[in-house]
């Protein structure tokens, strides 16, 4: 049965030659092996004896205290409190788990720190020190320390970890630092060795992330000398590095108080800028959290409440929540028809309640009409038609180039995450986002801030500010870093003319303290402080013709999440503005009884040192302000929190 | 039954075979082992007990292995091929199942206190079995498809795996050893142009495509080879051992630090210094001489390997011997380029020195195959 024997002759013959040439390949191998072998043992060997003998010298990193972050005061906002942990390294231990059950009987460890540790292990080179537990006491710590000779691997290490002292005020906007994940070195091309440090913090969103360059700091380097298990034997040198920059913040951590407690459980946002110089005096969303947990490692438990809170804790409304800006967007629309000079200060329209225009009907708020009105009226009493009327006039081209001109729509770069550029819509963005052409009904929606137009609240600040400088003022959040202040952006004029900008004023001034006015009971009677502003109630729903016919349904029958927002934006004094106000109040009903009193409050309380002054309300209202003022759980002066107050 | 078709007119029976053994192979695989001792007694800092005494144990029983085995006539080992390829491929499925249910990557099986790795066993049986199959096949269906693509399969089959484990090092391995068989066989070059083109093709495809818009892989992904052929660029992470290694290699010079006297690995600068690793000790302590002498003896042990098997005239063992030696080279060679930096970081140990039962028993197994087939050999 076997193949003929001239074949096994032949196909020996193949076999041979084959293995001759994999034998040839293998001595080309051999010789490239000797010949790199010869390269690194004599040509290079003088080089490499001299990495032998630096190898008994091991540098290791000192990590850099992290930057301080103060408030435009010198109050302290984020600091650094000492840290007392145990880590243990692989290489060193032996037998991890049995130096670990050891460990387990000397401090309390949770399976959960058992569990990361063997994790992390897994991970890391078997010399990198890995963290076992962290926060420890003083006591727990000597028990380790004392305990050193029969753990070995393990040792005791004092480290500083972020603290956040004004906790909830400030979350939104310092964010908070946490430990460097893979995603974050991931866009890195070649990271600081810091950031290898097992536990390093860094910044992950907010003022922390964003100026995380400043406040990271320097490395400083120890020099050692090691023994054969890596154990140190001296210190050689020791090169310390440099602290992260200090931040100084234009807020006043006060008035961010301030109005934090102001808004308390709403769902809200509230910004405070100096007109004459852009500085960002509180931005605050609320409700907020508190950021110290985030850098402990937050609990599940805790994470769940805040992602399920259908107030939105964790976003930040300020910067990050876009809302149709309602009828605060009407001197935007009044501002483009004037200055293309199709609407003088004196033109009238007249207004019975609604415009219909191709058949469909555009409401005004008020269904029996205001009659004849001019601008100063149009703004005081809100009238929708007047700007239906003016806005078909001037197009949506001009107004939203009004908008732009305003801040609305444009991003406002500060160090904050995650900020919305909103929309300021034109027949070019409809044309490319919805693939539609612009119709006269959109420019009708857009004229009173519904339809496709959406701000947050801070463009709303800026557009203030804009108004009542008449200059492109900028907003800023830092004032220094490391002592160098930050420059202040130059705020050139609008230009547009003095004439038009006066009248848009008074129109607001109108608002506030005409007998007609839409927030005249949020007036404020103190001369020095009078102020202008306007109502914004934004719907988030469509209302029916048929609901229209039965009556609308007011505010307080609609579940929360389907009533309008209140919006408010507002300036003071009137004369020499210094401070503009943007409030946002999420499904609070109505703007002149949600958002103008607390947007009243909060420029008061920027005005002056303390509390707002009570004689600056009228003063059939000052009874109810000062118990609501007295009930606020505001913070002491060293920024501890009143005990009554939610952690 | 089949030994009749060894043509063996005259074969040593019982003891006699001693005489007929292979002894040059015999007295330097011994002879390598021996510096393996001496490198682990030094690297424990003069302790038996640590490492060496138990090497030395092993290397006992190994050996026993290999005279049983070199005394089992060369024909029932050929017969027994498919049962040993099947049982490896058991065992590794059984480490694929029970390591998913383990912990992490586990790769062995506890067997008696020794950890036996399949993927080491699954080298020398798929030698067996392709040998085995060529052995039987007629020699003039080589080179077509259908008789091209079974061996093709019983390679594919432990390499896919050996890599789910994963273990691309041995993965690797096992794909080039088959390949050998093959082309030892005599399967036509073009079918080994054609597979090697394409895959040059595709590797040029892939980093050709980089920074340009049709990008096959992510940036990411691109970084991670970056560092998995140049580990330097990351000298605390991947590049430690390969730099560390450089160091120990090179500090070694002409003749070495001497015996014991090594810094790198008795400081500890080594994580894998008595396993993957050990090359780096020899170098540092005997220096140019002493790893010279050692790359001669592995030479040394190739080279009557290839005289035993081009004396064979069965096609079986010729194919059987010439696999493992190209299976040793392969270790040899992989393990000494990722140790002196020509090649990235991979797990693979150096055949008679490294620490450890698993790959030394089945080394010694396979050169008592070896054995077998040159007592047993048609004469």
């Amino acid at each position: 049965m076997r193949r003929s024997p001239k074949e096994t002759e032949e196909s020996a013959r193949v076999t041979h030659r084959r293995a001759l040439l994999l034998g040839g390949a293998m001595t080309a191998m051999f010789a490239v092996l000797g010949a790199r072998m010869r390269y690194l043992s004599v040509d290079q060997a003088d080089q490499f004896k001299l990495l032998a003998e630096e190898n008994r010298i091991s540098i290791r990193l000192i990590p850099p205290a992290r930057g301080l972050i103060h408030d435009r005061n010198g109050k302290l906002l984020a600091g650094n409190e000492q840290n007392y942990r145990v880590v243990i390294t692989r290489e060193d231990a032996g037998d991890v788990d049995e130096v670990l059950a050891k460990l387990a009987h000397v401090i309390p460890l949770s399976a959960e720190d058992l569990d990361r540790t063997a994790k992390e292990m897994m991970r890391t080179s078997p010399f990198a020190p890995i963290t076992v537990a962290d926060r420890l006491t003083w006591d727990d710590l000597s028990k380790v320390a004392l305990n050193a000779p029969s753990l070995p691997g393990v040792s005791p290490e004092v480290g500083l970890s972020r603290i956040y002292p004004r906790d909830t005020d400030f979350a939104h906007v310092l964010g908070y630092v946490g430990p460097v994940s893979e995603r974050d070195l991931e866009g890195i091309e070649s990271p600081d060795p810091l950031l290898r440090i097992p536990k390093f913090q860094i910044g992950k969103i907010g003022v922390e992330r964003w100026l995380e360059d400043h406040l990271r700091g320097r490395a400083g380097t120890r020099r050692i000398e090691v023994n054969a298990v890596g154990r140190v034997m001296r210190e050689l040198e020791r090169e310390e590095g440099d602290p992260g920059a200090d931040v100084r913040l234009t807020i006043d951590a006060d008035v961010q108080n301030f109005v934090q407690a102001r808004l308390g459980d709403e769902s809200a946002a509230a910004v405070v800028m100096d007109v004459t110089n852009g500085d960002i005096i509180a931005i605050v969303s609320s409700p907020s959290f508190d950021p110290n947990l985030f850098v402990r490692g937050i609990s599940h438990a805790d994470y769940n409440g805040l992602m399920e809170d259908d107030h939105r804790p964790l976003a930040n409304k300020t910067v990050q929540g876009v809302y149709p800006p309602g009828s605060t967007f009407k001197m935007i629309t009044a501002l483009a028809a004037l200055k293309e000079g199709l609407i003088t200060v004196n033109t009238t329209v007249r207004c019975p309640g609604y415009l219909e225009f191709g058949g469909r009907r555009f409401h005004c708020w008020k269904r029996a009409g205001h009659g004849a009105v001019n601008l100063e009226r149009s703004l005081s009493e809100s009238c929708d038609v007047y700007y239906y009327d003016i806005a078909q006039r001037v197009g949506i081209e001009k107004i939203a180039e009004m908008g732009k001109l305003f801040g609305l729509g444009v991003r406002h770069d500060i160090p904050m995450s995650a900020i919305a550029e909103g929309i300021m819509p034109n027949r070019a963005w409809k044309m490319e986002r919805h693939k539609q052409d612009w119709r006269i009904g959109d420019t009708i929606n857009a004229s009173i801030g519904q339809g496709y137009v959406l701000t947050s609240p801070l463009q709303l600040a800026v557009m203030t500010a804009r108004i009542a400088t008449g200059r492109a003022v900028v907003p800023r959040l830092v004032k220094s870093i490391d002592g160098k202040e930050t420059p202040i952006a130059e705020a050139p004029s609008l230009g547009i003319e003095e004439e038009i900008m006066r009248k848009i004023r008074s129109g607001m001034y109108a608002v506030m303290n005409d007998e007609r006015g839409t927030a005249k009971s949020s007036r404020i009677v103190d001369e020095a402080m009078v102020w202008a502003g306007k109502t914004g109630t934004s719907q988030v729903r469509n209302i029916t013709a048929a609901e229209r016919a039965r009556g609308v349904i007011s505010n307080d029958q609609l579940p929360w999440n389907r009533r309008d927002h209140a919006l408010f934006v507002g300036y003071a004094p009137y004369i020499n503005p210094r401070y503009a106000v943007s409030v946002v109040v999420e499904h609070g009903g109505g703007g002149s009884t949600a958002a103008a009193p607390i947007a009243r409050d909060v420029i008061l309380r920027a005005m002056s040192d303390g509390l707002p002054p009570l004689s600056a309300y009228p003063s059939s209202q000052r009874n109810r302000i000062e118990s609501m003022l007295e009930k606020l759980p505001l913070r002491d002066a060293d920024g501890r929190a009143p005990s009554s107050s939610r952690a | 039954m089949s030994f009749l078709e060894y043509r063996v007119k005259y074969v040593p029976t019982g003891l006699r075979k001693v005489l007929y053994l292979n002894w040059p192979l015999i007295v330097l695989v011994t002879a390598v082992s021996a510096v393996g001792w001496l490198a682990l007694y030094s690297i424990a800092g003069g302790r038996m007990d640590v490492w060496a005494g138990r090497q030395m144990q092993i290397f006992a029983l190994g050996a026993v292995l290999m005279f049983f085995v070199a005394f089992v006539p060369i024909w029932f080992w050929r017969n027994m091929s498919l049962l040993a390829y099947i049982v490896s491929v058991l065992l590794l499925l059984v480490v694929e199942f029970f390591g998913a249910m383990g912990m992490g990557a586990q790769r062995w099986i506890e067997f008696g206190g020794l950890r036996l790795q399949p993927s080491e066993l699954m080298k020398v049986t798929l030698v067996m079995m392709l040998a085995a199959y060529y052995d039987w096949l007629d020699v003039k269906k080589t080179s077509r498809l259908f008789w091209v693509l079974i061996p093709v399969v019983l390679t594919v089959i432990p390499t896919v795996l050996v890599l789910m484990q994963p273990n691309l090092g041995t993965a690797l391995i096992l794909l080039m050893i088959g390949g050998a068989v093959m082309l030892l066989a005599g399967v036509s070059l073009w079918y080994f142009a054609v597979v090697i083109g394409g895959v040059v093709a595709a590797i040029w495809a892939v980093m050709a495509s980089r920074g340009t818009p049709w990008q096959l892989l992510h940036d990411y992904q691109f970084r991670r080879i970056d560092t998995f052929l140049d580990p330097t660029a990351d000298p605390l992470g991947a590049g430690y051992n390969i730099i560390q290694a450089q160091i120990a290699l090179g500090s070694g010079g002409w003749s070495g630090k001497g015996f014991m006297q090594g810094t790198q690995s008795r400081l500890n600068f080594l994580p894998e210094k008595h396993t993957d690793f050990i090359f780096t000790t020899l170098g540092e302590e005997f220096g140019f001489v002493g790893v010279f002498s050692l790359l001669v003896l592995y030479g040394l042990i190739l080279f009557f390997c290839y005289v035993s098997a081009i004396q064979n005239k069965d096609r079986f063992s010729t194919l059987l011997i010439l696999g493992i030696a190209v299976n040793f080279f392969l270790y040899l060679a992989v393990n000494l380029s990722m140790v002196m930096g020509l090649a990235p970081v991979v797990g693979v140990p150096l055949p008679f020195l490294s620490y450890g039962g698993s790959a030394m028993l089945v080394l010694l197994v396979a050169f008592g195959l070896i054995q077998s087939a040159h007592v047993h050999r048609p004469r």
